[in-house]
Parts: structure tokens; C-alpha cells; sequence
């Protein structure tokens, strides 16, 4: 079946969440100053969009639509809940650094808007991998930010030394603007450039153009 | 009253909820390309937040923390892991009422902000502002002043992007770059700007 390949696959490249669709981006920036706590997040999103999707899909026929933001708030806020409580249980450090960007995955865009757009219409099967697609995408961007802000900005991934830094005797002095957030702007700004360059027909159009300068010609 | 000045001062360009922690990115970049909406949306924001900030400081204080509902006999209950379903639900009920309060008595502003109001219940910056309040232990005053600086900044910060990007559109950008790229770009821009506010100390 060819759908169920576009829907899953079509959010990574095609129609990503964070480079096409804007959604999601608060916490894309925040968490992506190393890799631990970047994987743990999208472990944590993939996991409230697939469910929270499945579970909107199956009630989506029984709950009145003018009530149902609400519904959704509430399928997602407990999946949440679900998932700080693990997390404070199994890796407490990693919860403390993720701090209050757990919580914020309940006003995460993607999750509100997968529900909405897309499980709301669809059956329980297509709206998981949709979900799961989309979850995807907004990890992949993610993981790209962290790849190049950890080891930039402090010569490690994962913990581990990539980079020998200065101080401790190695070649490699620091960026430290990789730490601070202005680079996390940065870093997607030039990544949604490199996924347009390749993918030509998400270049927006032009609201403006120049008109071409005619007085030129007539001084020359 | 100075601690409060320097928490609000603080809350406005140094922790600048858009630029220094990237909350309410999504409406932040979706709803900025006009100077006037931007303003409409910032005001809504502040209005919001300056009143769900407190209230979900009671709710935690008086029913949620460790030992909160001493008062009405049950000093052994902890309830805090019920948080981000009552906060995002007093967010939520907080819109709503605003949005029919503003209707009834205010109808030149429930015009003027329209499609935003509702919209506010799913910003990141409202939800995050209390549960930062909840982790920094604010009270209820300071959770007060918190609010309103969060708002603040946010709604100058959202204001100062559209205007940058009122003039962006007039310029000559690289293909790839148009609209979104370039807007983020810009952003990063600002957000090193607002950086340099961190020197102040009160």
C-alpha cells in the first residue's frame, strides 16, 4: 500500500514539521545543547504524537467537535504526565537538565496539530504512522542542531571527546556561541536553506520583486 | 520592591521568553509579518499570562505541592504529578473566559485580537511561565510580577520581529533562504542582540 509509506515517510523531508510546516520549534531550540538529552526528547515526542494520535483517531467519531480541543488537551496532557513520571523514575539527571521542557511537549504544535489535522479524519492504523512520521521528521531536525552544537560548542558527544579541546591539551579552541541560543536559530535557518536547495518547490514566493533597473541602461 | 523590579526587569530583556528560551516560537514566527497584529497578539499575551501565572501559583501552593492540602486535613497528599493537566487547563479556561468577558464589555478589543485569543491557549510561553514559576519556587507576588514580565517581553519582542520583517520583505533574499529561513535567521540575530542584556545587574 503506497499510502502507508507516503504518510509515514512523507514528514521527514517532503513536509517536515519544524522546516515547512513551523510547528513545534520551542522546544527544538531549547534541548539541543547535547545529544543525551536531545535523544531523550524525541524518544519522549515520538512517543506522545503515536499515542496521542492513536488515541484521538479512536474517540474522534464519539466526541462532539465543539469540545473537542479539550479532549485532545487532555489525552495529551496525561500521556505527558505518563511520560515525566517515568523519566523522573528511570533517569532523574537527564529529567532535571530537560527541566520544564517536558511539560511544554503538551503545547508542543505537532502533537496539537497531528490530532487535529490529521487523526481526527483518519483510522487509528494511519494516524500512528502519521504520527510516528511526524515525530520522526521533528527528531531528525533535532538530532542535526545537536550534532553540530555539541561537538562545537564543546568538543564531545554523548559525553565523549570528539574534539580535543585547548585546555585540556588538544587543538580545538570551543565556539562558545554553539552553547548560547542564537546558534540554534541559526543552525535550522541554514538547515531549511539546504532542505529548500534540494527540494526545490518549497521556496516560498517572493511577496515584493525588484523591478529591473532601466536607468542603468539609459546612462550608460 | 527592588527584588521585584530587578525579577520583572530580568523577566523582560534578560530571560526574554521568545529570544532566550525560544517559548511561543510557533505563533512568534507564524504571526508576525504585520507590525499591528504582532501588537494585538503581544497584548493578549501579557493580559493572559498576567493572569494565569498567579492563579496557577494558588492552585499549586493551596491544592497541588507536597503536603499542599494540609488545610483541609490531608497533610500526607502530593499531587504535583497532576500539574501540567490542571495548569493547561486553567490556561485554557482563562482564554475562554477572557474571550467572552472581552466580548461582552470590551467588543473594540475582542474585534481587534479575533483569531488570536483562542489560538494563545496553545502558546508554549503561557504554559511555560508557570511551570518555571512552579520550579523556582515564586510567590505569589512574584509570581505576579513574573507574568507580567514574561508578557512584556514577549510582546516586545514579537513586535520588534515584525517590524524587522515589514522591512525584510522588501529585500533581495537568496532563493532557499526566502520567508521562513531567512525569518529564523533573523531571530538568531535578535536573540544575540537580547544576549547583551545579560551584563545588567540590578
Amino acid at each position: 500500500m503506497s499510502t502507508t509509506k507516503e504518510v509515514l515517510v512523507d514528514p521527514i523531508f517532503n513536509n517536515n514539521p519544524i522546516a515547512l510546516q513551523v510547528l513545534g520549534i520551542c522546544s527544538a531550540l531549547a534541548v539541543t545543547i547535547n545529544m543525551s538529552t536531545t535523544l531523550v526528547m524525541c524518544a519522549a515526542v515520538i512517543f506522545v504524537t503515536t499515542m496521542s494520535n492513536i488515541a484521538v483517531s479512536l474517540v474522534r467519531n464519539r466526541v462532539p467537535t465543539n469540545i473537542r480541543i479539550i479532549v485532545q488537551m487532555t489525552i495529551i496532557a496525561s500521556l505527558v504526565i505518563v511520560v515525566d513520571q517515568v523519566l523522573q523514575a528511570v533517569a532523574y539527571d537527564i529529567s532535571k537538565s530537560l527541566s520544564v521542557f517536558v511539560g511544554l511537549i503538551i503545547t508542543n504544535c505537532i502533537v496539537m496539530g497531528r490530532a487535529e489535522a490529521f487523526a481526527m479524519q483518519n483510522g487509528p492504523y494511519l494516524s500512528a504512522l502519521d504520527g510516528f512520521g511526524n515525530a520522526l521528521g521533528y527528531s531528525v531536525i533535532l538530532v542535526g542542531v545537536a550534532l553540530l552544537r555539541e561537538p562545537l560548542g564543546s568538543g564531545t558527544l554523548m559525553g565523549f571527546e570528539i574534539l580535543p579541546k585547548v585546555t585540556e591539551g588538544g587543538w580545538y579552541v570551543p565556539n562558545g556561541m554553539m552553547l548560547l541560543s542564537p546558534s540554534a536559530f541559526f543552525i535550522i535557518g541554514l538547515f531549511i536553506w539546504a532542505i529548500r536547495s534540494w527540494k526545490k518547490e518549497q521556496i516560498e514566493e517572493p511577496e515584493y520583486e525588484i523591478a529591473a533597473n532601466v536607468q542603468y541602461k539609459e546612462a550608460m | 520592591m527592588e527584588q521585584l523590579l530587578a525579577l520583572f526587569v530580568r523577566a523582560v530583556f534578560v530571560e526574554n521568553m521568545a529570544l532566550a528560551f525560544f517559548l511561543g516560537m510557533c505563533t512568534f514566527i507564524a504571526i508576525s509579518k504585520k507590525i499591528s497584529t504582532a501588537f494585538g497578539l503581544g497584548v493578549a499575551v501579557i493580559v493572559v499570562l498576567a493572569i494565569t501565572v498567579p492563579v496557577n501559583n494558588l492552585i499549586y501552593n493551596y491544592l497541588l505541592a507536597d503536603g499542599a492540602l494540609a488545610w483541609a486535613g490531608l497533610p500526607d497528599v502530593d499531587l504535583s504529578f497532576l500539574g501540567f493537566l490542571s495548569y493547561i487547563g486553567v490556561i485554557a479556561a482563562m482564554v475562554q473566559i477572557l474571550e467572552m468577558f472581552l466580548d461582552r464589555f470590551v467588543p473594540v478589543l475582542y474585534n481587534a485580537l479575533g483569531v488570536f485569543l483562542p489560538l494563545i491557549t496553545v502558546n508554549c510561553a503561557i504554559l511555560g511561565a508557570s511551570l518555571w514559576m512552579v520550579e523556582r519556587d515564586y510567590t505569589f507576588v512574584e509570581s505576579t510580577v513574573f507574568g507580567l514580565g514574561c508578557g512584556v517581553g514577549w510582546a516586545l519582542a514579537i513586535t520588534a520581529l515584525a517590524g524587522v520583517r515589514e522591512k525584510l520583505k522588501y529585500s533581495d533574499v537568496p532563493e532557499g533562504l526566502r520567508g521562513l529561513g531567512i525569518t529564523f535567521i533573523s531571530v538568531g540575530l535578535m536573540s544575540l542582540c537580547f544576549m547583551s542584556f545579560g551584563g545588567i545587574d540590578i
